[in-house]
């Protein structure tokens, strides 16, 4: 007599001879019909056809019949809304009767009937058994609250449910407070900001006697409650602590894990030379090992975890490095975690033990294992200087297995710690060349080349091992190649003499015959260092490279003590803040810089060779960034200069200067700017030129963002109008002497939404000017005119003219050094004269720039807290509101104002064309002329900008 | 909190699924399966997925995939706990937990799931609670149920539910009252080639079977509870007793549970009560090698070692084995390439030993990795770490109850590596 039985009718009148079942006579024979319905249902089967006949069978005292109908309701009362209706006079029946186990159950099916109309009869009942006498009654309430708020939030906060919620925290049945923590938490969760677990010494103590009392899953909600609370000071902490330390010691992990939380996060609080501080580390060790000789899906939870902890507080676990050698029937992903925490532990004690263990991992089946054990070895030898030495000799053993990953996993490794202990280990590289030909992967024959490129000098047949990679050239990846131009140039500048060929081949293999953007570009640019002044390329292709840190991988620390507080959950699974994955945690917006688009310019100087002419519609390629960082040669910032079209057409492959000199030489500082930006943006480098819109945007900020700004535009609408920003008295920007006669004098002024350059051009030339136009070169927010420069009538000697000329933000963006530069040529009928000027930051911010007080918090918090900036504005004596009336006017929109202890907090937003946000605060003292202006922004480099534009704007 | 469970098998069919919150489509599963077919090996499947919209936590037991849908931030921890729970509370119902068990009483499962979890939080999760709530399919029952009409949920409402002791119910009565501990150790071990000890650490568990009637109060004291410094307790030991006087003072649960489980991890505590002596060769270009490997027991206390069974992961070249036994039989399998030596006991007159040739794949080259030895075993009457249990009270009630304590020492990840030395 088993449950199979009800799978076995397939004939087709099945639901016909159920539906006759369903309706008989016999108690029992309804039950068997409702057990084959509810079997049906759990195999995905649709058997909704049958909710009249189902529901019909709820009016029973047999409870387990019950059971099954409400079982059947759940499931299916959503497809069948008016029919659910019938059911809803049964319930609130139930809910009044004698047994406290028929009451419950009834208050907890309502809660799961997904359904408008009946939610509104569960009012009432809810009421009422929030209250009930039983406690196991109240407990299912408080987390049908969570249920109903889930249906309809408004409907829970009208009735008044939240308060009785939070009463029920007080509650004398520990269980009942844990659901009610439970519920409450689930709640919060998608109203971040909504305070509804407000926590004070007294409620603590509360929760803190429920936990010992609760059952396992309730100490799991306490102690993540808990660990939101901030203890005002130390001894608070402590006793905190104190009350949780024995939760260690629980059989269920999730218990631990979340008492580890508590801790780790109150620790901060406590000194160091405390004992207790010492005492509660060494009572943190036993757990996490236990916690490993679970079940390997528990294991792999906790290892995240201890990952996270062994980079916060290393000391806890030092001496427990055997606990994690990698056991030959772990799970894969068990063993690769293992490995990563062994490499965090290693040391100079123990490096012994852990490199033999990595060396015999290194010979295991699994081949992703393998790989990474390889690489650990690399990793200790960076890690551990005293060890590089046998590090090395390990990674030598292994090559000689000719086991093809292995070996190309190793030489990998190798070049990386040939950076880290330059001219050491050198001695190596004749055995690594022996295995040039069996490196299929691209990472292993990009680091071989590199290495080859590098030692050049020690390598008497570098030429011809570099030749015969460049036979299949073609066929590389992308990173291959790159690789092979900047070995053979260095190779060239190295021994000149004999490869000469060799680098010629190179040159017009990368510039001629490739279709890839950066290849090219870099190409371009080894062509011109060497043909203009090889001294010069000498020094920047063979400069002396940066040596790279010990721990490649270490998660940054803010991020680190982020995750630090999401131990145990998905977030310390992940090693990503829950903002950036988790959906439905509102309120939070994550930005990051928007992407530069807008760059519709092509470029034109190297596109005008004929071979390459039809290249420009490929797609932008950003190389994978990682292994080149640091190397000075990834200059492949597009063409230097793809200057002012006006004389772009006579450019000529080779003879690439003709515009560029005038420009060069008067951005003498830019090529600074450039370097520095190397690494930095690759989206800006990769589509040097291209139209590449925007290959940085990260998926799915897109949305929210979207949306947050929807609101804004209809919050904006009558500020816009009024504004008109400050605007700087004009000054020369172009002095008669050095433009034959003719005086350029200007300023920038933004008015309702539109940006303009106030012109004066004045002839102090004897002959008559004409045929003006004006250019500006790319900048770093796209700054471009929007109209051709407008000068009626030719410009005779001694005269002036005033011109305001439009200008629009879609021009092409190059990041500029200041970040505010803006370097214009303007054309005459005599010449062209360039000169450069700095724009007030402020014609930039948009009329829009208000944010929405939630988001501003949510955006301030997310903010690391290395992009804050502060700056003092001196001699301001104005008060709060006359600076925020002002500041208004620049579209600099004041979001909220404080009163703290005597002195004004303003707290402000702005918005860039470009989309990045800076947020401010902005603190007045009553008698003192200095305010204190912090900025955060995604994009700290604008900070120093923005605040000399309050500066001026509130000196003006 | 926990949105949906689907059970699959091996073969990726989902043959039960349950929904706490709204439904679920079960193609959510397809980013399971193509987890699944990523890790080859069934136990290789990451335990949490992430989708687009869902995460998927899940574990493997008994040949089945548990696999839960979850929405929003939950700590991994508790899901996979409770899994694990609800795998252990099948285990307990039906005897095993497979899918054939599970099908055969699917009505129970959803009875039981519907009672373990209300919105996502976990409402009972304790045997004895759900075992009143629902009662446990026994034939005897079923017949009686049927004849009668009765039905197999309870009615009143558990009376454990709400004490400050959810574990035991009230009114237990028994005719011969029992308290039985078993203390289970299990040694963790990797000795390497030279026959020195890498690691080792026990394992050990108290699993207590209480059969007492009414509200006994138990005390239960060691010998030796300085061995005891890292442990986890069932929920029922009142902890401030064992800081203070390190006693495990507890009301039991009902039945069969763990009361607590240990790790004894420092070196000079853990014996390691067998040896091996062995000689494994691969000769270089010929297609042959040479296997060669003794047991013998060691320090175990006058105990007898038994139940001994030597399994080795054999290099992918071996194509088969031809040895000699003295004690026990051996089997290869030349597909998986395990050689399974089960050798019984050990004496240590005569200790057992297992040799002769391995025939490599012709032109294959000398194998690289040396295999290592598992080694399982048990050693009856005897806790390896020298845990001794002193004493067993009980308060509270009048009754004079029958006593035990059993001893047991096992192996657990128990290898001898023949390839390095430290």
């Amino acid at each position: 007599m088993t449950d199979s039985k009800y799978f076995t009718t397939t004939k087709k009148g099945e639901i016909f001879e159920l539906k006759a079942e369903l309706n008989s006579d016999k108690k029992e024979k309804k039950k068997e019909a409702v057990k084959k319905v509810i079997a049906s249902m759990t195999v995905g089967k649709d058997v909704s056809a049958l909710f009249p006949d189902v529901v019909n069978c709820m009016q029973t005292d047999n409870l387990e019949l019950k059971k099954l109908v409400y079982l059947y309701l759940m499931n299916y009362a959503k497809s069948q809304p008016d029919m659910a209706i019938m059911a809803v006079n049964t319930f609130v029946k139930d809910c009044e009767d004698p047994n406290p186990l028929i009451r419950a159950l009834a208050v907890r099916t309502m809660g799961c009937i997904r359904v408008d109309k009946i939610t509104e009869y569960l009012c009432e009942p809810l009421r009422k058994c929030l209250k009930d006498e039983d406690p196991y009654v109240r407990k299912t309430a408080a987390v049908c609250v969570a249920k109903l708020h889930d249906i309809n939030a408004q409907l829970v906060e009208d009735q008044g449910f939240l308060d009785t919620l939070k009463d029920l925290i007080s509650d004398s049945n520990p269980m009942v407070v844990a659901n009610a923590v439970a519920a409450l938490s689930e709640i919060s969760e998608s109203h971040p900001s909504s305070n509804l677990l407000d926590l004070n010494p007294q409620s603590i103590n509360k929760l803190l006697t429920a936990l010992n009392e609760c059952t396992e899953w309730g100490q799991i909600f306490i102690l993540d409650c808990l660990a939101n609370y901030m203890p005002k000071d130390d001894r608070e902490a402590q006793s905190i602590c104190e009350r949780v330390t024995p939760r260690l010691s629980h059989a269920n992990s999730a218990v631990v894990l979340s008492a580890v939380k508590v801790l780790m996060k109150f620790m901060e609080m406590l000194s160091k030379d405390l004992d207790y501080y010492g005492t509660l580390l060494k009572k943190l060790a036993p757990p996490l090992v236990t916690l490993l000789s679970a079940e390997p899906e528990l294991q792999y939870v906790a290892l995240r975890n201890i990952n996270l902890i062994v980079q916060k507080r290393p000391e806890i676990l030092k001496h427990e490095m055997k606990v994690f050698f990698v056991k030959y029937n772990d799970p894969i992903y068990v063993k690769l975690e293992k490995l990563d925490i062994m490499i965090r532990l290693a040391s100079q004690a123990n490096i012994a033990q852990v490199l033999a263990e990595l060396k015999e991992y290194a010979t295991e089946v699994d081949v992703d294992f393998v790989r990474k054990a390889v690489r650990a070895i690399g990793r200790c030898a960076i890690k551990v200087e005293q060890s590089a030495e046998r590090c090395v000799s390990t990674l030598l053993d292994l090559i000689q297995t000719k086991v093809n990953y292995v070996v190309q996993e190793a030489i990998v490794v190798i070049k990386d710690i040939f950076r880290k202990y330059p001219n050491k280990y050198e001695s190596v590289i004749a055995t690594l060349c022996e295995n040039l030909d069996s490196l299929d992967e691209p990472e292993a024959r990009a680091a071989m080349i590199w290495i080859v490129g590098e030692y050049a000098e020690r390598i008497d047949n570098a030429d011809e091992l570099l030749e015969s990679f460049l036979e299949g050239f073609h066929d590389e990846s992308t990173q291959v190649q790159l690789q092979l131009l900047t070995a053979i140039v260095k190779l060239f500048l190295k021994k000149p003499t004999e490869t000469q060929e060799l680098v010629q081949q190179v040159l017009s293999l990368a510039t001629q015959d490739s279709d890839n953007p950066d290849l090219r570009d870099r190409g371009y640019i080894y062509w011109r260092l060497l043909s203009t002044d090889p001294v010069a390329a000498k020094e920047v292709v063979l400069a002396e490279k940066p040596l790279i840190s010990e721990e490649t991988d270490l998660i940054e620390p803010t991020l680190l003590d982020e995750l630090i507080c999401y131990i145990g959950t998905l977030a310390s699974v992940y090693h990503k803040p829950p903002s950036a994955f988790v959906e439905g945690s509102r309120g939070v917006v994550h930005k990051s810089l928007p992407p530069r688009t807008g760059s519709s310019e092509s470029a034109e100087s190297p596109e005008a060779a004929p071979s390459a002419g039809q290249a420009a519609e490929q797609p932008a390629v950003i190389p994978a960034q990682g292994d080149l960082l640091g190397d000075l040669l990834n200059l492949d910032l597009g063409p230097p200069v793809s200057g002012p079209p006006l004389a772009a057409s006579s450019v000529q492959m080779g003879a690439v200067d003709l515009l560029g000199g005038g420009l060069d030489s008067l951005m003498g500082d830019e090529s600074e700017g450039l370097r520095s930006d190397v690494g930095g943006s690759p989206a800006m480098g990769g589509g040097g030129g291209f139209a590449a819109p925007g290959p940085a945007v990260p998926a799915g900020v897109g949305a929210p963002l979207g949306s947050g700004l929807g609101d804004l535009f209809d919050l904006t609408g009558g500020v816009g109008t009024l504004s008109g920003s400050y605007v700087a008295p004009k000054s020369v920007w172009l002095p008669a002497m050095k433009a034959k006669g003719l005086e350029i004098s200007g300023t920038f002024s933004r008015q309702v939404g539109s940006i303009s350059m106030d012109l004066v051009l004045t002839n102090k030339a004897l002959q008559v000017m004409s045929d003006f136009a004006i250019q500006f070169n790319r900048n770093s927010f796209g700054l471009a005119p929007a109209a051709p420069l407008q000068v009626h009538a030719p410009l005779a000697p001694n005269q002036s003219v005033e011109i305001s000329l439009p200008l629009n933000t879609v021009g092409s963006v190059m990041k500029m050094d200041p970040l505010n530069n803006l370097q214009v040529a303007v054309k005459n009928n005599i010449d062209v004269f360039y000169f450069s000027t700095l724009y007030p930051l402020h014609i930039l911010f948009v009329e829009d720039g208000k944010m929405e007080r939630q988001m501003f918090l949510a955006t301030w918090k997310d903010i690391p807290n290395e992009n804050e900036a502060q700056f003092q504005l001196k001699d301001c004596s104005l008060s709060a509101d006359a600076v925020s009336s002002k500041l208004q006017g620049s579209n600099i929109f004041t979001i909220a104002k404080r009163n703290v202890e005597g002195q004004d907090m303003l707290y402000q937003s702005l918005k860039l064309t470009n989309g990045i946000w800076v947020l401010a605060e902005l603190r007045i003292q009553p008698s003192n002329p200095t305010l204190t202006l912090s900025l955060k922004c995604r994009a700290p480099e604008v900070s120093q900008h923005v605040f000399q534009a309050y500066d001026t704007i509130l000196k003006n | 909190m926990i949105h949906s469970l689907f059970l699959i098998n091996c073969s990726g069919d989902i043959f039960l699924e349950k929904h706490w919150k709204s439904v679920v489509s079960q193609s959510v599963c397809d980013y399971f399966f193509e987890a699944q077919e990523k890790a080859i090996d069934v136990e290789n499947v990451p335990p949490v997925i992430s989708t687009p919209h869902h995460y998927l936590i899940s574990i493997y037991r008994d040949k089945i995939f548990f696999v839960s849908v979850i929405q929003t931030e939950v700590p991994p921890l508790f899901v996979i706990e409770f899994l694990h729970r609800v795998a252990d509370t099948f285990q307990d119902y039906f005897g095993e937990c497979s899918e054939t068990a599970i099908k055969d009483n699917v009505v129970i499962v959803y009875e039981l799931l519907e009672e373990m979890l209300d919105n996502g939080f976990p409402l009972a999760t304790e045997s004895n609670i759900l075992k009143e709530l629902i009662k446990p399919p026994t034939i005897l029952r079923s017949v009686v149920n049927s004849i009668t009409g009765s039905s197999n949920v309870g009615d009143t409402l558990p009376t454990g539910q709400l004490s400050n002791i959810p574990w035991r119910r009230a009114g237990v009565k028994y005719t011969n009252n029992e308290a039985y501990f078993d203390v289970i150790e299990e040694i963790d071990a990797i000795i390497d080639k030279s026959g020195s000890t890498v690691f080792a650490e026990i394992q050990g568990v108290i699993d207590s079977c209480i059969k007492l009637s009414g509200m006994p109060d138990l005390s239960l004291s060691f010998m030796n509870p300085r061995l005891l410094d890292d442990v986890s307790f069932h929920p029922c030991i009142r902890f401030k007793r064992w800081e203070s006087e390190r006693v495990l003072s507890f009301i039991p649960p009902d039945g069969n549970f763990r009361l607590i489980s240990y790790r004894v991890s420092s070196q000079n505590l853990v014996a390691i009560p067998v040896y091996v002596k062995h000689m494994i060769s691969f000769k270089e270009n010929s297609s042959s090698g040479r296997f060669d490997v003794t047991i013998g027991p060691k320090q175990n206390m006058g105990k007898t070692v038994e139940g001994v069974v030597m399994t080795v992961h054999m290099p992918k070249a071996v194509l088969n084995m031809n040895l000699t036994a003295t004690q026990g039989s051996y089997t290869f399998d030349p597909v998986t390439k395990v050689l399974t030596w089960d050798v019984g006991k050990i004496t240590p007159q005569k200790l057992p030993n297992l040799k002769g040739i391995v025939n490599l794949q012709s032109g294959a080259p000398k194998p690289e990795e040396n295999p290592s030895l598992n080694i399982q075993f048990k050693i009856q009457q005897l806790a390896i770490s020298g845990l001794k249990v002193n004493r067993l009270d009980m308060y509270g009630e009048k009754y004079k109850p029958f006593k035990g304590v059993k001893y047991i020492t096992k192996a657990g990840k128990f290898q001898v590596i023949t390839g390095r030395e430290y």
